[in-house]
């Protein structure tokens, strides 16, 4: 989703500074897993906000519907059953899928294309499908599984933390709907801390093992989840110490420039070594001794 | 130049029509992959009709030139074989670039540089096109950790490959009489002679 911005921080496959002259504070989703009841309204304000349809898909005996992002379900809520020691202590976790909006984001390290995927100085990380060659790269540099390549048309989607609402002083569409206020929005500081009374609360509660995700491996997101066992991001299929893969920091890292200065001493050795030595010709007494063998 | 019909005949035009056919995909591909490889070379995806096109038609190119490529493989592959000469003409390939090539030893239908070439795309080439295969998201899902993989072997020896095909076009360029056996198949005698020594024998008869 495009919108003419001049706060952006950093822009996919540009080696030159983006607009930047105005600034805006970092903001922050915070998701309360143990105030999720599950009931998807988040998804459709996401579909109802953004004017996209899902293809009606079909029950996978669970209740994940759909039951994976799409191209156009920038959000779904993932239902993990966890079965307790205490056969009588059986737990539903949910948690509300979608792109995490890194500060180091891996979809915009590996894009080839310049300007398709952006982050503002708000820290929301946005695709500019008008820009975007559909190569998937965004894909493979994403920790989080999240961006998805449109059958239709080739582009590469995901949730967009409304940018264009934030931009106007709104909060998400997900977050104005949520009835149980399970999804909050703010700046990040004030997430940050209301988590932490969140937290000390459930702790009261006798939750101790709950706290906040806010990975550092990809410098912090901009989704944040309060959840009850932090120790154990993978109850609810999320990765625990997420990072740029290093297998995408060789591909995108100092190894490119570097590259491109080799191949440029390569093709400038050849035309120096050229000029200097000056052509390898065949020798002229050669060419005369076939002539006279030639002759008799 | 004059065509002498007393020329030799190096090239077959089947093998050069081969030759041309791996060629032009060669460049085709290595514009629109550096295209993805560096914004610096990003440009360069306008000669395909922009960066969609570019991603488009890289990968059936790459396809075309792995199917021509077997060609030249299985036409050249025995010519190639690496013999303890080609290993000390690679020893002192320094002196061949000095321009001093009087001393080194004498050389087949090709030279220990050659078939380095001749093996390194050969490696090049089905490298690329595995992980090519790996990295083409539009007709195949692969493990994330596969296409990362995939990406980083891509990009790495596509740099190689380029690296080497530029030493192998100046290599032809820096030693004259040599494009013709690309055009029309045939080179002096005289260069067979200075060049290639063994195979001047063979072809002729001569000492
Ligand atoms: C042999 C068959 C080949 C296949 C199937 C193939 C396929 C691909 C694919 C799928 C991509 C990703 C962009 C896209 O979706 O179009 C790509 C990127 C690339 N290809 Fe190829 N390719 C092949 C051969 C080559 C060759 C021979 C070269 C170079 C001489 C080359 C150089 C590149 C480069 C430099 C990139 C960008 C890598 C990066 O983003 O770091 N490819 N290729
Ligand atoms: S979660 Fe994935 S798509 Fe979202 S910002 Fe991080 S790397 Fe990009």
């Amino acid at each position: 989703m495009a919108l003419q911005s001049l706060d952006i921080k950093q822009r996919s496959a540009t080696t030159t500074p983006s607009p930047s002259m105005r600034q805006t504070p970092e903001v922050a989703k915070l998701i309360d897993i143990s105030r999720c009841i599950g009931c998807k309204a988040c998804q459709v304000a996401c579909m109802e906000w953004n004017d996209v349809r899902d293809e009606i898909g079909s029950v996978d005996g669970t209740y994940n519907n759909p039951t994976d992002l799409t191209a156009a379900s920038w959000t779904v809520m993932r239902f993990y059953e966890k079965e307790n020691a205490d056969p009588f202590d059986f737990e539903w976790l949910i948690r509300k899928d979608g792109c995490m909006h890194c500060a180091d984001p891996g979809c915009l390290k590996a894009c080839p294309a310049p300007g398709a995927i952006v982050q503002y100085a708000n820290g929301i990380v946005d695709f500019h499908q008008e820009n975007c060659i559909g190569c998937g790269y965004c894909i493979t540099g994403c920790p989080f599984n999240v961006p998805r390549i449109s059958k239709k048309d080739s582009k590469a989607y995901k949730c967009t933390l409304c940018s264009d609402r934030v931009a106007v002083g709104l909060e998400p569409a997900c977050v104005k709907t949520c009835p149980t206020g399970a999804i909050m929005f703010g700046s990040k500081e004030q997430m940050t801390f209301q988590a932490g009374s969140r937290i000390t609360e459930l702790h009261g509660r006798g939750l101790t093992k709950a706290g906040l995700y806010d990975p550092p491996g990809v410098g912090g997101t901009h989704v944040m989840y309060v959840m009850k066992d932090v120790g154990d991001p993978g109850a609810i299929g999320l990765p625990t110490d997420p990072g740029i893969s290093p297998l995408v920091s060789v591909w995108k890292g100092v190894s490119k420039p570097l590259a491109t200065f080799a191949l440029a001493a390569v093709a400038l050795g050849s035309l120096f070594h050229y000029v200097t030595k000056g052509p390898n010709e065949v020798s002229k007494e050669l060419e005369d001794e076939l002539d006279k063998e030639d002759v008799k | 130049m004059i065509r002498d019909p007393k020329d030799l005949q190096r090239y077959t035009a089947q093998e050069r029509a081969n030759h041309w056919v791996v060629g032009i995909c060669f460049i085709l591909l290595a514009l629109s992959g550096l295209a993805f490889f560096h914004p610096a070379f990003f440009p360069l995806a306008q000669i395909f009709g922009g960066g969609v096109w570019a991603r488009i038609l890289h990968p059936f190119v790459g396809v075309l030139m792995t199917l021509s490529f077997l060609g030249l493989f299985i036409r050249f592959r025995a010519l190639n074989a690496m013999t303890p000469t080609d290993r000390e003409w690679l020893s002192r390939i320094g002196e061949m670039a000095s321009g001093n090539d009087h001393g080194m030893p004498e050389q087949g239908k090709y030279n220990g540089g050659q078939k380095l070439m001749f093996w390194v795309m050969s490696a090049s080439i089905l490298l690329l096109f595995v992980s090519g295969i790996l990295i083409w998201r539009a007709y195949f899902g692969f493990p994330v950790g596969l296409v990362r993989l995939g990406a980083v072997v891509h990009a790495a020896v596509a740099a190689i490959m380029i690296a080497f095909i530029i030493v192998h076009v100046y290599a032809a360029i820096w030693v004259k009489g040599t494009v013709r056996a690309m055009w029309y198949g045939t080179v002096t005698r005289a260069w067979a002679k200075q060049h290639h020594r063994a195979w001047y024998r063979q072809m002729t008869g001569k000492s």
